[in-house]
């Protein structure tokens, strides 16, 4: 449906939160895009409330300068994203514009009003139709593909276009851009047309679920032993990482980034340092992805909303993100989509509900935090596309709980809706146990592991009960416990330091396959199967220990299957 | 800058003030009034913060008492602003960019303290180290370029001092100093201090008082930064010294309460992560070099983490120093960036950091054992001396001396203390810097 543009006037201005009134006859839409028209700027906002002729608007950039009066155009439109191929390997804000275009275009602020187009519009593409003129489509149905480095990006039937077409034209394999046309396709009822290009604009909010969505069943291997082994992630499920500041959040998040068995990779940057953005713009492009054997940026997507720039665009980046990530589902591949961190989102929602003066619900977060936050994850999940491909799109968010408490509404509102659960904790990030994922507090609903239950029963049997005898020896001393007790508070401290713990910063140790974790599993079993230890007392034992412990991680850190490695494994065994 | 792109002319109406609610007015605001605009109430200076259809609300930065509310309003079209430019150093402003040190007013290049936020594309990876001469912070959490972080401390810690000590030591080129809430007294160390130090001519001084109304305290970070930002574009190196952000916040909940705003945790504003991080992330290393780096103080009601400010400001900061007892703790610090500058000192930089700090905490232990009454073996009592030297001869604040002389320092205490074969570093680094006694 087309309309006249509607316009409307400035009635107020408070922080981020502009009044529009409107006209009585005019038609608006909660979620459409206007722009405030300020001299030559224009400055996007979004409707987020209705009430008689007024509109609420969120404002997307900083309201300084703004008076009552100014024209406000409005669009017509949901906020959206440009979809095609060039997204791989690009950083983008939380509207869309490419940063890197930006610096070059208007220097080192980011100006109000300035933006680009997300994807660079001339650049050709090879294209191969792989539908024929004459043929029924429908939206999310593929017509051909683009060479995307890494991948054949799929040219598809826009999501929103509903009903059925006819192919009416489409053109021969060559290189096209962005802006060429592909195809024509006939709606079969009503003969209207439509131009297929290979990009397109989706509504960042709405979700794209085209296919039949199926119980996640494969496990998404991290590389991180912990996680792994006892805590696995499901390739379309989702998890949440909550945290102090301190325990290694960011890290973790980096290391998945860099080492999860996915095919693409989606970063959201939400309302964090720009520091670490800036070293994963930097540090990427030199980084090997072992799969492709390419730079580690060609598959990773980058939106980057940091804590400076204006919080309306950091409630919409997560969305920018999981568009993003949905697009590439539809193409049938494995999708990780990484938001760091959902806290400083959720405040974005504070902020705005405070500002509408809405009631105030637990620590003043709205009472539809709970909902958000479902909507938000609710769109990880496994697909059975039309063509019989899965694709999946994984969810993982990082949690900042105000002081570290995990009883706190972000961390309760996201555990109600997310399988597994990685709780990282300030006491073992202060003991420097990394990654700091406390063994004992978090857990995983998916059952996708990739080793045996019954190891991993024995793993967190002696480590539950290697912690109540460090409580034991903290309280009555050493001398209280038994000979038997103090080699399973060992057997666990062992397990704990050298098979839970990961130096990410070690070239080898940063990322374990799953081979060599069973391989690691074999020995630390072998030690906590042990019987004869034979110790004479329990200094004996704990440097026995001690020993072990340091082979160990000298033993992680040797490359796989080497001839040291394989000596060093035998010894382990042979003792 | 975030300037308007209309020319708003100055304008003056006799009005009537419609509403006095703390020290906000309202009044007819006509066409034209933009938020953020500096007004003139009668003499006395006003923000525009918020429009409402039709109507004006001001912020009075010295108070509202004593407005009339008949009164000749003039609204000068344009937001706060600083000079930027080298006459600002050696000189005293107040939060309002106003000389406070009876030499003539600075109003060359002004800017508005409204800045936009940096692209993250137009930053670089930080790679320099700042020295400070203090062994806690070059050894054990190296402050790097483009750093910000602050200093979690209480109210009766010697902060200034540490803060001073770092400003006189620092080889940054410009060092601007903002004070939030300070006390006289605080101020003129501060300020005598770094005039003796024979520094003071490449520092510009932005105090605002404990007295002064908590309106000016929220202009100084953002008249700093600016100004910082101008130098920074200059391909200057520049650290910006804050004291103390807390009070920067708690002026934030007297605004955000008296602007009827819903409080968040313990009455703070829902935005005060967001209000914090606006400021810190003004640090910044160009890719076309300059850079500002800021420390600044943050002082922990109660001495507690988890309160809201301390809480927010490490969720922002790139590390903290732990500032308890009068020493910089090891337990508590950290630097996030000293990895991309430590191994570009010395080889046994970062392995002895590690290993003193190992040490440290070992100590730590072995003196709640000893506390408890529990048995101290020869190893324990090895591990006390060593405290107690590290702590007399490294931790102390008063300890001054480059990073080198802090190493070569480090070894005489473990030689001192420890046989050879009992320091478990890397053999190469003990044959290399085990000194002879």
């Amino acid at each position: 449906m087309t309309k006249k543009m509607t316009t409307g006037t400035v009635v107020t201005i408070d922080g981020s939160l502009v009044q529009v009134e409107v006209s009585d006859s005019a038609s608006i839409a909660k979620g459409e895009i206007a722009y405030i028209v300020h001299g030559d700027e224009r400055i996007q906002s979004e409707i987020i409330k209705i009430r008689g002729q007024i509109a609420f608007m969120q404002v997307f950039e900083e309201t300084d300068g703004l008076s009552l009066g100014e024209t406000v155009e409005f669009t017509g439109k949901q906020l959206t994203l440009e979809l095609g191929p060039g997204l791989l390997g690009s950083v983008i804000d939380g509207l869309g514009n490419p940063l890197n275009l930006l610096f070059e275009q208007y220097g080192y602020q980011l100006l109000r009003g300035k933006t680009a187009r997300t994807i660079d519009g001339a650049k050709k593409w090879p294209f191969k139709a792989t539908a024929k003129a004459g043929e029924k489509v429908a939206a999310g149905d593929t017509v051909g593909v683009a060479r995307e480095g890494i991948i054949d990006h799929k040219i598809m039937v826009p999501y929103t276009l509903a009903g059925e077409y006819k192919i009416a034209n489409i053109v021969g394999n060559g290189d096209y851009n962005l802006d060429d046309d592909i195809a024509t396709l006939e709606d079969v009822k009503s003969g209207r047309k439509e131009i297929i290009r290979l990009s397109f604009l989706q509504p960042v909010k709405v979700p794209v679920k085209i296919g039949r969505q199926v119980m996640p069943k494969e496990s998404m291997v991290t590389k991180m032993r912990i996680i792994d082994t006892l805590f696995p992630v499901a390739k379309g499920s989702s998890f949440c990482i909550p945290g102090p500041f301190g325990a290694g959040k960011t890290v973790t998040q980096q290391a998945m980034a860099k080492f999860s068995s996915v095919d693409v990779v989606v970063v959201a940057a939400c309302g964090e340092r720009a520091g670490e953005v800036v070293e994963t713009i930097k540090e990427f492009p030199e980084l090997q992805d072992p799969k492709t054997g390419r730079s580690l940026m060609e598959r990773t997507v980058i939106i980057c909303n940091t804590s400076s720039m204006p919080v309306a665009a950091r409630e919409s980046s997560v969305y920018t993100a999981v568009a993003v990530g949905e697009h590439y589902r539809q193409m049938g591949l494995d999708v990780l989509l990484l938001a760091d961190s959902t806290s400083r989102w959720a405040q974005a929602l504070r902020e705005l509900s405070g500002r509408l003066e809405e009631i105030p619900g637990e620590e003043a977060f709205p009472a539809y935090l709970d909902t958000r936050l479902a909507g938000f994850y609710g769109r990880a999940g496994a697909l059975k596309l039309k063509d019989g491909n899965m694709g999946t799109l994984t969810i993982g968010g990082t949690v900042s709980p105000a002081g570290g408490s995990f009883d706190e509404p972000v961390t309760q509102g996201t555990l109600s809706v997310v399988p597994t659960f990685l709780g990282l904790s300030r006491a073992r990030g202060d003991a420097r146990r990394f990654p700091a994922i406390d063994p004992l507090d978090s857990y995983s609903k998916v059952n996708v592991t990739v080793h045996p239950a019954q190891t991993i029963q024995k793993l967190l049997a002696t480590l539950r009960r290697s912690a109540e005898i460090k409580e034991m020896i903290a309280v009555t001393g050493l001398d209280a416990v038994s000979m038997d007790d103090y080699v399973i508070y060992l057997q666990g401290e062992f397990a704990d330091r050298v098979y839970l713990q990961q130096n990410a910063f070690d070239d080898v140790d940063a990322a374990c396959p799953v081979e060599r974790q069973k391989e690691a599993l074999d020995v630390v079993l072998h030690y906590l199967d042990k019987k004869d230890y034979g110790f004479e007392d329990k200094k004996a034992a704990n440097s026995f220990f001690r020993r072990l412990m340091g082979e160990f991680v000298t033993w992680n850190s040797q490359a796989f299957n080497s001839a040291e490695y394989k000596t060093t494994k035998a010894k382990f065994l042979a003792a | 800058m975030q300037e308007s792109a209309i020319v708003q002319p100055v304008r003056t109406i006799q009005t009537r003030i419609d509403a006095v609610n703390g020290d906000i007015i309202t009044v007819k605001a006509n066409a034209g009034v933009a938020v953020g605009d500096m007004a003139n109430v009668g003499g006395a200076k006003a923000i525009v913060v918020k429009l409402d259809r039709g109507e004006a609300f001001l912020q009075m930065l010295d108070g509202a008492r004593g407005v009339f509310t008949e009164n000749e309003i003039t609204f000068s079209g344009r937001s706060q602003r600083v000079a930027c430019s080298e006459a600002v150093l050696g000189r005293v402003f107040n939060g309002m960019g106003e000389p406070i040190d009876n030499g003539p007013a600075v109003t060359e290049n002004e800017q508005s303290i409204i800045t936009p936020s940096i692209n993250p594309a137009s930053r670089k990876v930080p790679d320099n180290m700042v020295r400070t001469g203090i062994p806690m912070i070059d050894v054990f959490n190296s402050l790097v370029e483009s750093q910000k972080i602050p200093i979690f401390t209480t109210s009766q810690e010697p902060y200034n001092k540490l803060m001073v000590r770092i400003a006189l030591n620092t080889d940054a080129d410009v060092v601007i100093l903002g004070g939030i809430g300070m006390r006289f007294e605080d101020y003129d160390f501060y300020k005598t201090s770094l005039e003796e130090g024979g520094v003071f001519s490449k520092c510009a001084f932005y105090m605002h008082q404990a007295q002064d109304s908590p309106l000016i305290a929220l202009q100084v970070p953002d008249a700093c930064l600016t100004v910082s930002e101008y130098f920074a574009r200059q391909g200057k190196r520049v650290l910006v010294i804050l004291d103390d952000m807390t009070k920067f916040a708690d002026a934030m909940k007297e605004v955000a309460n008296a602007m009827d705003r819903i409080p968040a945790n313990r009455s703070y504003p829902g935005d005060l992560y967001t209000q914090l991080a606006k400021r810190y992330e003004k640090a910044v290393a160009f890719t076309d070099g300059g850079s500002v780096t800021i420390m600044g103080v943050t002082t922990m009601p109660s001495n507690d983490v988890t309160h809201p400010v301390p809480d927010n400001t490490g969720y922002i900061t790139e590390g903290q120093f732990y500032l308890n007892r009068s020493v910089i703790q090891l337990a508590g610090s950290l630097s996030r960036l000293k990895q991309q500058v430590n191994k570009k000192t010395r080889s046994d930089h970062a392995p002895i950091a590690d290993y003193c700090a190992g040490l440290y905490a070992d100590c730590a232990e072995v003196r709640e054992l000893k506390s408890m009454g529990f048995k101290i073996e020869e190893f324990q009592e090895k591990l006390l001396t060593f405290g107690e030297k590290f702590e007399a001869r490294i931790m102390d604040l008063s300890v001054a001396m480059p990073l080198e002389n802090a190493l070569d320092e480090i070894w005489k205490i473990l030689a001192e203390t420890f046989t050879r074969e009992e320091v478990t570093l890397k053999g190469q680094l003990v044959d290399k810097y085990w000194p002879a006694v």
